[in-house]
């Protein structure tokens, strides 16, 4: 039977029919659906791990153990987990495990554009590329066979146009596979010097093996059409591609890594003119042009962003296709995305850009309070840096600078990599406050649970991480909490908190606008006779209060009636009807 | 069948996904062969928000680049300025003229620009406007705008007006199927 389904749900598919019996992920865009679909599964054993190197690290013990298992993450979480892959690739694997990353080229929903393929390379670990749904589900259960034939993870690499696009896929039955037998081996499993030295032998054998996989594997394949013009390509490109280029021949590599060297030299000996489309970075074409094989690529293409047919079109054959004349005399403003109505971090924010602090940020939601009008955070790289970087703005700066610097995390950010750098702040006495914004949720990638939450992927109750306690346990004496909607009390327990010549931890605590458990009823008017035209109200950045012909106006489409304006407004403006 | 490319814009929480999966469903039934690509993550956040949705014999890419798409539905004024240029020369821009400030205009740093329409209207561009709001409203609830446009899309399509309703039925609850009718009906006789 057909269905149409999203590539992260051909991944999952192929996962359930693959027999996998333990999953385990950190939420990340575009790959969060990929382990949402297989939580639905009671056949498979799945949770929400702190970080994606714990989630790694379970999948490992599954496979050593003699499961099927599976992780999947998005590129930046392969950052988090690098240390157990590059080992793995050493121990080899029981049960097959397959790795699934998905790239965000474009960056829809990232803080980078860091091309995986290298880390397939550099761990010497295998990769698949698929291109549509039916390839998604198609190659993850291949991977597995080819992952326990090889003694090797394999890695299935995503993007965004391939995890977040829907197309058909044949639905097929899951065949349930009996746990491998395990046998202790320390000289496979446990890596010190004199095994992995033995191992690192076993890696490039391997690699000479999964060199010939490439070479005759279907996953790669050609298709000749026109010799004219020969288009190496993989992933979505190859669906670009194809419809930018009908009459053109193709290798279409379904595995990346390793690449097929005879099956590319065959190729292009085929064609009069060779090109490598690939987006991100040469990867592919670097590997050509090592062979000594004349070919064009990034000479046409960039290394940023993504591909479309038309640029393809307009690149090889030259094709300009006649657009629409829409050029507007009035400017188009913009629509960034802004903090939900009623979001509990807008209440935080209005107050730390009030007391005008140094912020560092992290990733989540609440990385929007970087943007007007809120505009607090000064710094944000990845998950978990806040608190890091406050300390080492703290020491580049000196203790004074620490009293107008906070760093702002959200929960499960702060599960994920925070607790480290606050523990390096006590042990290092550091004297910098962290905020823990604590809405009760992941949110960014769209309400997961996580282990401050007290519920696992299944809903099911759980033990729930007491932030206050965690805190107090690795040191900080100082931990205090909030209701960031309380804008009066927040600004006071921050200036407390700043001034304090010693490490504290406020948790500001109001769970997510959007949490089902969270009703907020009534809709917020202006009593337009005692409104003063301040303009304090409009601070906060609700995208339900806007400046109106000389006046201030509530769209109700809006408006949730959460309240934060009510504490904003010096004037008692604000009135909140229909409760 | 030459391919269909339909691009659905709109107001991240405007309900354009709904929109998508439900042509997405339509020419599945038909028998075609269907791409559909959405956004997730940051970019739903009240931001601008983009769908695709692609059917024909054979569809390759998922995506529409500028100039590529027969019809554009937007479900905002702004957002249909935006997206213009990805509709082909002899394309349609159905366009609910629904306004929604982008927080830009809120905070008073940019102005909403009020003249696109009669702009694109003078370059003699396809351009179908609805009040989707007033119509949803006429068929009993603001929360139909959804069905209306689809109502419009369904009368600007090559696929018979039964699927459409057998699609809609299938995918509203039953108590509210009179009023998504009745919404369906304005949109498509508009
Ligand atoms: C290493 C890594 N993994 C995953 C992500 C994707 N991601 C971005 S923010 C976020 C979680 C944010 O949750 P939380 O800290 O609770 O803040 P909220 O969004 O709820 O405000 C995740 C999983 C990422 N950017 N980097």
């Amino acid at each position: 039977m057909k269905e149409i389904m999203l590539g992260n749900e051909g991944v999952a598919r192929g996962v359930f029919e693959a027999g996998a019996t333990v999953v385990a992920s950190y939420p990340g865009t575009p790959s969060t659906e990929i382990t949402e679909t297989i939580a639905k599964h009671n056949e498979i054993y799945s949770e929400w791990a702190p970080n994606e190197k714990v989630a790694m690290e379970v999948v490992i013990g599954a496979s050593i153990a003699g499961a099927r298992s599976f992780t999947a993450m998005k590129h930046v979480g392969l950052n988090v987990c690098a240390d157990p892959l590059f080992t793995v690739s050493y121990t080899g694997i029981n049960g097959g495990l397959v790795i699934a990353v998905a790239d965000d080229p474009g960056m829809h929903s990232s803080q980078n554009e860091q091309d995986s393929r290298h880390y397939a390379m550099s761990a010497k670990i295998p990769m698949l590329e698929p291109s549509d749904s039916q390839e998604a589900k198609d190659f993850t259960k291949l991977a597995y066979e080819l992952s326990e034939k090889y003694d090797v993870p394999f890695m299935l690499r995503l993007h965004t146009r391939v995890s977040h696009s829907r197309s058909l896929v044949d639905v097929g039955e899951r065949t349930e596979v009996p746990l491998k037998e395990y046998k202790k081996d320390i000289n496979k499993y446990v890596m010190m010097p004199g095994m992995a030295r033995k191992r690192h032998v076993v890696v490039e054998e391997r690699q000479a093996a999964l060199q010939e996989l490439a070479e005759q594997t279907e996953l790669n394949y050609i298709e000749m059409n026109d010799t004219k013009i020969g288009i190496i390509c993989s992933g979505i490109c190859y669906q670009y591609a194809k419809e930018a280029l009908p009459n053109a021949s193709f290798l279409k590599l379904g595995m990346i890594y390793p690449l097929p060297a005879k099956k590319i030299a065959e190729f292009a000996k085929k064609v009069d003119k060779l090109y490598v489309i690939e987006e991100l970075d040469p990867f592919i074409e670097t590997f050509v042009k090592a062979q000594g094989i004349e070919v064009t690529g990034k000479d046409l293409f960039s290394v940023m962003g993504e591909y479309s047919v038309e640029m393809i079109a307009k690149a090889i054959s030259g094709t300009n296709i006649e657009t629409l004349d829409v050029k507007f005399e009035e400017e188009l403003p913009p629509r960034p995305p802004v903090l939900c109505p009623g979001c509990p971090h807008r209440g935080l924010f209005y107050v730390l850009k009030k007391l005008k602090l140094t912020v560092t940020g992290d990733i989540g939601c609440y990385t929007l309070g970087a943007l007007s009008p809120l505009d607090s955070i000064d710094a944000c790289v990845c998950m978990g840096a806040s608190i890091g970087m406050s300390l080492g703005m703290e020491k580049a700066r000196g203790k004074d600078y620490a009293r107008k610097l906070v760093a702002v995390i959200g929960d499960s950010t702060f599960i994920h990599s925070g607790i480290t750098g606050l523990i390096d702040v006590v042990y290092n006495k550091g004297t910098s406050t962290v905020i823990i914004l604590d809405n009760s949720i992941t949110g960014m990638t769209g309400h997961q649970h996580n282990p401050s939450t007290g519920f696992t992927i299944k809903n099911e109750p759980t033990k729930q991480v007491d932030l206050v306690q965690l805190c107090k346990a690795i040191g900080v004496e100082r931990v205090r909490v909030v209701d960031p909607f309380d804008v009066v009390e927040t600004e006071k327990v921050i200036k407390e908190e700043v001034a304090a010549d010693e490490p504290s931890v406020i948790i500001a605590q109001r769970p997510c606008a959007l949490l089902k458990s969270v009703r907020y009823t009534g809709k917020v008017t202006v009593n337009q006779d005692k409104c003063t035209k301040c303009k304090m109200c409009m601070r906060i950045g609700c995208p339900a209060i806007a400046w109106k012909d000389g006046k201030i106006m509530i769209d109700h489409t809006q408006c949730n009636g959460c309240g934060l304006c009510l504490n904003v407004c010096k004037f008692g403006a604000m009135e909140k009807v229909g409760e | 069948m030459a391919i269909t490319s339909i691009m659905i814009v709109g107001v991240g929480g405007q309900g354009t996904l709904l929109a998508s999966k439900i042509l997405g469903n339509v020419a599945v039934s038909q028998g075609y062969d269907v791409k559909l690509s959405e956004v997730h993550g940051m970019a739903q956040r009240g931001g601008s928000v983009v769908t695709y949705v692609r059917y024909g014999d054979k569809v390759y890419s998922p995506i529409i680049a500028p100039a590529g798409a027969d019809i554009v539905l937007a479900f905002e004024e702004l957002e249909a300025s935006r997206w213009a240029n990805f509709c082909k020369k002899d394309g349609t821009l159905i366009v609910n003229t629904q306004r929604i400030d982008p927080m830009p205009v809120v905070t008073g740093a940019k102005n909403y620009p009020l003249k696109t329409m009669n702009e694109l209207v003078e370059k003699q561009i396809k351009l179908i406007p609805v009040d989707a709001l007033a119509l949803a409203k006429q068929a009993g609830t603001v929360k139909a705008v959804n069905v209306v446009l689809i109502g419009v899309l369904a009368k600007s399509s090559n696929i018979p007006k039964e699927v459409w309703i057998e699609s809609i039925k299938n995918t509203v609850p039953e108590r509210f199927l009179e009023m998504n009718m009745k919404a369906f009906e304005l949109g498509y006789n508009v």
